[in-house]
């Protein structure tokens, strides 16, 4: 069960002047704020966000200034504590009005650090430096991340790779695999090397890179045997074309896959994105529209 | 080619600052900062307009358009005429697999 009842927790043994900490009533949300603390007495104030964790949940309101003012009333908590300060976690200020909070219930709104294991070194001072405010977005960041999109896309992949292998081979489901992949895979790793600010514009040349290999073994016409239509090596003319074909598909496949991993990190805007939407979005689809049509011409004239 | 993300939907009118500091204290990406008598915008292009400034600032004095930066929830509002879902998955980053009690919230994919 990925939720906890929301209500007033004890942590330790707290007394009426023990701090207040609100979280969202998220499992893990709960359990990593608690297990931040070992050692402190406290209470903690578990709001119902219906059991998503307090930044999702502040994007949403539910992690919000209505149901932080109601469930401090609900819980009784001007009767469990005689100071009146609540520490929030940072990432909850997009759905929480301190000042709206501090009317309606007369508790003060402090906001504490992003991440909860610098809340005992918060609490010695109640201020936080400017690193325990600042969201990061490190490699152990994006890399936690990839199994969850991978699970995600890999009926779909699988069923995409069956189609390309039925109509163009193994190499052709190979490369519609790889693009996806890429995408999927070493966009996340890659994302702040790879060149320009934009990442459908990363994820095209992630993806012309990752084609660079095909391209390679099309020209050569190695390895043969992946290579063979209709018991013959293709003409120089007709694999340059395929390679042509390759690149063209494979290219705005992995920027598309790129650019939907701006769901998962914490620093893309909504205005930015809508630009890179309609900006490249139709012309992934163009260059993908004419790698169909070059690989349909190739296949007639083949 | 132009950087997506250089302009956004985040204004700031210095003349109703109060000098509170709260933005400072919310915002995940340092764009705020004190100067003397009042704040400033010291990185507006890092703002991922998550709208934690406009919401704590008691003066009003800061104004934003916010929304989640996910392009799988852009696309797919477009595609089926929704409205923009927003975050609402279980772990901390996933987009929208999780559950939610209130079946009348659009489900963001």
């Amino acid at each position: 069960m990925h939720r906890a009842k929301p209500g007033l927790y004890k942590l330790g043994n707290p007394t009426p002047d023990s701090p207040v900490f609100v979280t969202a009533n998220y499992r893990l949300s709960f359990d990593e704020l608690r297990t931040a603390l070992p050692g402190i007495d406290g209470f903690i104030l578990v709001l119902d966000t219906r059991g998503i964790n307090v930044w999702c949940a502040a994007g949403k309101g539910t992690f919000g200034t209505e149901e932080l003012a109601s469930r401090i009333t609900s819980s009784c908590l001007g009767d469990a504590v005689k100071h009146r300060r609540l520490i929030l976690p940072q990432l909850g200020a997009p759905g929480v009005s301190a000042h709206e909070v501090r009317k309606r219930t007369g508790f003060l709104v402090e906001y504490g650090p992003v991440r909860a294991g610098d809340l005992p070194e918060y609490l010695k001072t109640r201020k936080a430096t400017p690193d325990m405010r600042r969201v990061r977005f490190d490699l152990a960041d994006r890399l936690i991340l990839i199994p969850v999109d991978l699970v995600q896309v890999l009926l779909p992949t699988l069923g995409i790779a069956v189609a390309f292998l039925l109509i163009g081979g193994p190499l052709a489901s190979i490369g519609a695999a790889s693009a996806i992949l890429a995408g999927v895979v070493l966009f996340p790793v890659l994302l702040p090397w790879l060149p320009t600010p934009n990442f459908s514009t990363k994820g095209f040349i992630l993806g012309a890179l990752v084609a660079l290999p095909f391209v390679r073994a099309i020209l050569m016409g190695a390895p043969a045997s992946v290579w063979i239509h209709h018991g013959k090596i293709l003409a120089l003319w007709s694999r340059t074309g395929w390679a042509a074909v390759y690149l063209l598909a494979m290219s705005p496949v992995t920027a598309f896959v790129s650019l939907n991993f701006t769901g998962s990190t914490p620093f893309t805007s909504r205005t930015g994105v809508r630009s890179e939407i309609f900006t490249y979005v139709p012309l992934m689809a163009w260059i993908l529209g004419a790698a169909a049509v070059l690989g349909v011409i190739l296949s007639i004239l083949g | 080619m132009t950087n997506a993300y250089a302009t956004n939907t985040l204004r700031f009118d210095p003349k109703l600052c109060n000098n509170c500091g709260m933005c400072i204290e919310v915002c995940p990406h340092g764009v705020f900062a004190k100067n003397g008598r009042t704040v400033e915008m010291v990185r507006a292009e890092a703002c991922m307009e998550c709208g934690a400034c406009q919401l704590n600032c008691p003066a009003g004095a800061i104004g934003v358009e916010s929304g989640v930066g996910c392009a799988a929830a852009m696309i797919h509002a477009a595609l089926t005429g929704r409205k923009e879902a927003t975050c609402g998955g279980d772990t901390e980053s996933s987009c929208c697999s999780g559950e939610t009690s209130d079946k009348t919230e659009v489900p963001c994919c």
